[in-house]
């Protein structure tokens, strides 16, 4: 396979303007002649979709959940960065690249990285129009704060609901588009399969979520914004239908994974309670900007934190890094954490927590204040703890939250599969190892508003097509292979359920191959997974049938292929010997146990390559080159 | 903690439905109410039963997917609440509660609590937005908005969608979920121009997929998770006359309308 980024050529600043130059246009009048289908309406998928239509393209738009308002996306809480320097704090669409850069641990394609920095200023624009009603300043002009990794404040914010507001934008631009008539939405609706013809994508298998009907959409070009996998690891802060089958399948039709084990675990979650825990719920990382973290100076201290003085206090990431203090970025606090909680010091009933304390800026700022700008968090973690922040330090733990993994794309957003393009979580994204917060809304926005919308054109311009209609064979069988892994998953009978299995695959991924990893565990996950997956098919109960409204069967679709990416997973982490950002083999780390990459081995991005059931997928890299910016471990003391 | 379940069955649209009794024994109070649900689940499964369906993603009070009435209250008891942000500890032990799907003509049932709320998405496709073409916004702080009135369009924006004000209306009006978002738009600049088509259409859409009318009973603010307040209702109500009365598509308008 080869990997073709296709970077334009030029100065890092002139790249985008160029390219977008020599992108070949489609004529007007001709867009309406071709048909594209979006899978996804998040924040990538719905602002796509309702640019693309208002282009001119036929446009067919897919989501799971009942409306596509409802998109993962927004549960976003914390906000969305974006270079505009309103605070005249010396910010700079280079600071925005670099900080980005090096967030990601410098595993991320520098010129996407910079275009996606020269890009946030416009979505910011494109939002506010459309109605988004961001935090303003008294005299009317727009808000900010800062966020983890960051050293200027260039986070735009609607309370604690950004994702739910910049979605609700894109949902109602895309609603404009409907009722246009340039998009048709099918909410309830499941993609299975890409129908590849003559080595292109040329459309999706579909299963209707209401009567269970199989079929297929043909069209010129397909798009993907189907979200990331974090619920790989069961308890994750995604919502319960976040799910890798829409990537996988089309790994499984050619398109190359890469960097499946680079996930992030977001330090400031509400501690795991039970067995019975269905997901895990993010305290927004905004907090870290009063809030101060601290444990017990002695391990197993069990006095109330009220109790508790200062002085035996550690508030260890103010004492670890001075410069950056509790705004360290999110892998970096969350092993902090972990090994605090592991040497004993951990806080709360099931000593599985830190503290994130409010007691000094209630004091500095008064209670109002401290409302006003989180209130809606505290509101939200006494309804699941029944502790009120106001008078208790909160307590958070690292849990999954987001993917930097994902389809490998190139400058273009396109996959190793001609006309097959990934946008937002979905693609390995401009994160690197480590994603800084604010900047997936930014990336899902800047893919779907401003770069898939020019660089589809380019690609359906180049191309001649036949015409095909959904009787062509390879829809035909592309569905009758979707039929049977329906039916497969029906006929097994057993006696366990599919959360059972589900629950089991995310324990193993947790201790394995989350917040730290080393070979042999990752070995040992490798030979577990199969066993595990072997034991699925054969003991999994999935009642109903498939010709019916059956959540059930929904849910053993998915399981059934996290088992296989599970191992995808562990199989990248175990390859690359070495440490950055979210992924920490404990094998490589600095004397002061931060992580520890190899440049000279590991500069690159491995992109895997499905070969074929039964044979290990092939490993394909992607050297990475960095000309703007020096490698240095990231210090952020 | 044990409790007691009448749940309704429905196994399709125009399928009959009716209570089913579950018992929920050895749950605990630190439990969603979801994750409750889930335990009764795992257990029909294992008996080879068919769960029971019922609508959630986030499970975080964002999504809007969940929804069903417990004991008479949609979204149950707590106030300002989903039920997947509602935990046992609000219940007694040995509590007897009756579950139902939103009632409403405009939503019917898909399956069990499931059912079908897309006439809120075609409300919104009625003109529940700003026409802006991607890329031709003007700089982002060009145009200063109040921030009472930013503060005041995300109280109305903070919406969920998830039909609570339709099930708990005794008429069935979709009138707190419009109104939020005519409210929304209305109340900053950018929302201007189609701010009287706006109303017009939504209210038009709302009597076109059966909804019944708004009497003023309250409910819907009530059963609100968000909190949207009915006063939005008063300032639909407002602009709808006026822009009955007085809007006329092709004629200029005064002032910033
Ligand atoms: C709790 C939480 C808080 C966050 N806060 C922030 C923040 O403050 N700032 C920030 O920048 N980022 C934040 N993030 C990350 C960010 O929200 C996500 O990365 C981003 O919203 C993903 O957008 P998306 O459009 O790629 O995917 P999603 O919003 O996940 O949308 C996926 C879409 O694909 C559809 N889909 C998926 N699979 C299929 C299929 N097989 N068939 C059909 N449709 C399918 C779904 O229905 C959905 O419409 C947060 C994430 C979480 C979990
Ligand atoms: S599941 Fe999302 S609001 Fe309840």
């Amino acid at each position: 396979m080869e990997l073709r980024a296709n970077v334009p050529d030029g100065p890092i600043e002139q790249k985008w303007d160029r390219h977008r130059v020599e992108l070949k246009l489609v004529n007007p009048a001709n867009k309406r002649k071709y048909d594209v289908i979006v899978v996804g309406s998040g924040l990538a998928g719905a602002s796509a979709a309702a640019t693309l239509g208002e282009l001119g393209y036929n446009v067919r738009c897919f989501c799971f959940q009942d409306s596509a308002r409802r998109a993962h996306s927004i549960a976003a809480q914390g906000g969305i960065n974006a270079a505009k320097n309103y605070q005249n704090d010396g910010d700079s669409v280079f600071r925005l690249f670099y900080d980005t850069i090096k967030g990601g641990d410098f595993r991320s394609r520098e010129a996407n990285v910079y275009r996606l920095a020269q890009i946030s200023v416009n979505i910011i624009d494109q939002c506010v129009a459309q109605g988004v009603p961001f935090a303003r300043e008294y005299g009317g002009l727009l808000a900010n704060r800062s966020f983890g990794g960051a050293q200027v404040s260039r986070t735009f914010y609607a309370r604690g609901q950004t994702g739910q507001q910049l979605l609700l934008g894109a949902y109602q631009a895309l609603s404009r588009q409907i009722a246009a008539g340039k998009v048709a939405m099918y909410p309830r609706t499941e993609m299975l399969d890409v129908i590849a013809i003559d080595g292109r994508a040329r459309g999706i298998v579909v299963r209707d979520l209401v009567t269970g009907k199989v079929s297929s959409h043909v069209a010129h070009a397909v798009v993907l914004a189907s979200g990331g996998y974090a619920n790989v690891y069961y308890l994750s802060t995604n919502a319960k239908g976040c799910n890798v089958t829409a990537t996988w399948r089309a790994y499984k039709r050619g398109a190359a994974f890469a960097n499946p084990c680079f996930t992030q675990i977001h330090p400031t979650c509400i501690p795991h309670s039970g067995d019975y825990q269905s997901k895990l719920t993010l305290m927004s990382e905004s907090l870290r900007n009063d809030g101060r973290i601290w444990v017990p100076q002695r391990a197993g201290d069990t006095r109330p934190p009220g109790e508790i003085p200062d002085a035996e206090r550690d508030y260890y990431l103010e004492r670890i890094y001075p410069s950056f203090g509790n705004l360290a970025p999110r892998d970096i606090s969350s092993r902090r954490a972990k090994e605090l909680v592991d040497a004993g010091h951990g806080v709360g009933p099931l000593k599985n927590g830190v503290y994130l304390d409010f007691r000094d800026p209630i004091a500095r700022l008064g209670r109002g204040e401290i409302a006003e700008r989180y209130g809606n968090l505290f509101e939200m973690y006494e309804r699941i703890t029944g502790e009120n922040p106001y008078e208790v330090p909160m307590r958070i733990y690292p849990a999954p939250h987001y993917v930097m993994g994902g389809l490998w794309v190139d400058y273009n957003l396109m996959t190793t599969v001609s006309g097959l393009f990934v946008i937002g979580e979905a693609n390995f994204s401009d994160h690197g190892a480590n994603r800084l917060g604010a900047s997936a809304l930014m990336q899902g926005l800047a893919d779907g508003y401003f770069v898939l919308p020019y660089t589809i054109g380019d690609y359906l311009a180049g191309q001649r097509f036949d015409q095909v209609d959904d009787r062509h064979a390879a829809c035909r069988d592309t569905e009758r292979e979707v039929g049977q892994r329906v039916n497969r998953l029906l006929s097994a009978k057993g006696s366990r359920t599919v959360d059972g299995v589900h629950r089991e695959l995310g324990a193993l991924l947790r201790e394995k191959c989350g917040m730290a990893r080393n070979a042999a565990g990752l070995q040992e996950a490798l030979r577990t997974i199969p066993e595990l997956r072997e034991r699925f098919w054969r003991e999994v109960r999935v009642t109903g049938s498939g010709a019916e409204f059956n959540q059930e069967l929904e849910k053993a679709g998915r399981v059934a292929d996290f088992l296989e990416f599970g191992e995808l997973m562990c199989q990248d982490a175990l390859q690359r010997e070495e440490s950055c950002g979210g992924h920490f083999r404990e094998e490589y780390q600095t004397p002061d146990g931060e992580a520890l990459r190899d440049d000279e081995r590991f500069a690159y991005v491995a992109a895997w390559e499905y070969a074929g059931a039964g044979n290990p997928a092939r490993l394909n890299r992607e050297p990475l080159t960095f000309e703007s910016v020096h490698l240095t471990q990231r210090s952020y003391q | 903690m044990n409790l007691v379940l009448h749940v309704w069955r429905q196994a399709g649209p125009k399928l009959p439905g009716r209570f089913e009794r579950y018992e929920a024994r050895n749950v605990n109070e630190h439990m969603s109410f979801l994750e409750m649900l889930d335990v009764v689940n795992q257990g029909l499964l294992q008996a080879g039963h068919d769960p029971i369906a019922f609508e959630h993603d986030c499970r975080e009070g964002i999504c809007g997917s969940c929804g069903f009435v417990i004991n008479g209250s949609p979204h149950g008891p707590l106030g300002d609440t989903t039920v997947c942000q509602l935990h046992l500890r609000h219940f007694q032990n040995g509590d007897e509660l009756w579950i139902e799907p939103w009632r409403a003509k405009a939503f019917p049932v898909v399956k069990d609590l499931v059912v079908d709320r897309n006439a809120f998405d075609r409300i919104i496709q009625a003109g529940g937005y700003i026409s802006v073409r991607t890329g031709s916004a003007p700089d982002a702080n060009a145009i200063p908005v109040r921030k009472e009135n930013a503060e005041r369009a995300m109280d109305a924006a903070a919406c969920i969608g998830c039909g609570a004000c339709v099930a708990a209306c005794p008429n069935g009006s979709a009138m707190l979920f419009t109104a939020a978002k005519v409210a929304h738009l209305a109340l900053l600049p950018q929302g201007q121009p189609e701010r009287l088509q706006r109303v017009l259409g939504m209210v038009e859409q709302m009597d076109q997929d059966g909804f019944g009318n708004c009497t003023n009973h309250g409910a819907c603010e009530a059963a609100c998770p968000k909190g949207i307040s009915i006063d939005f209702i008063a300032q639909l109500n407002r602009d709808w006359v006026r822009a009955a009365l007085s809007y006329a598509p092709h004629e200029a308008a005064e002032g910033a309308i």
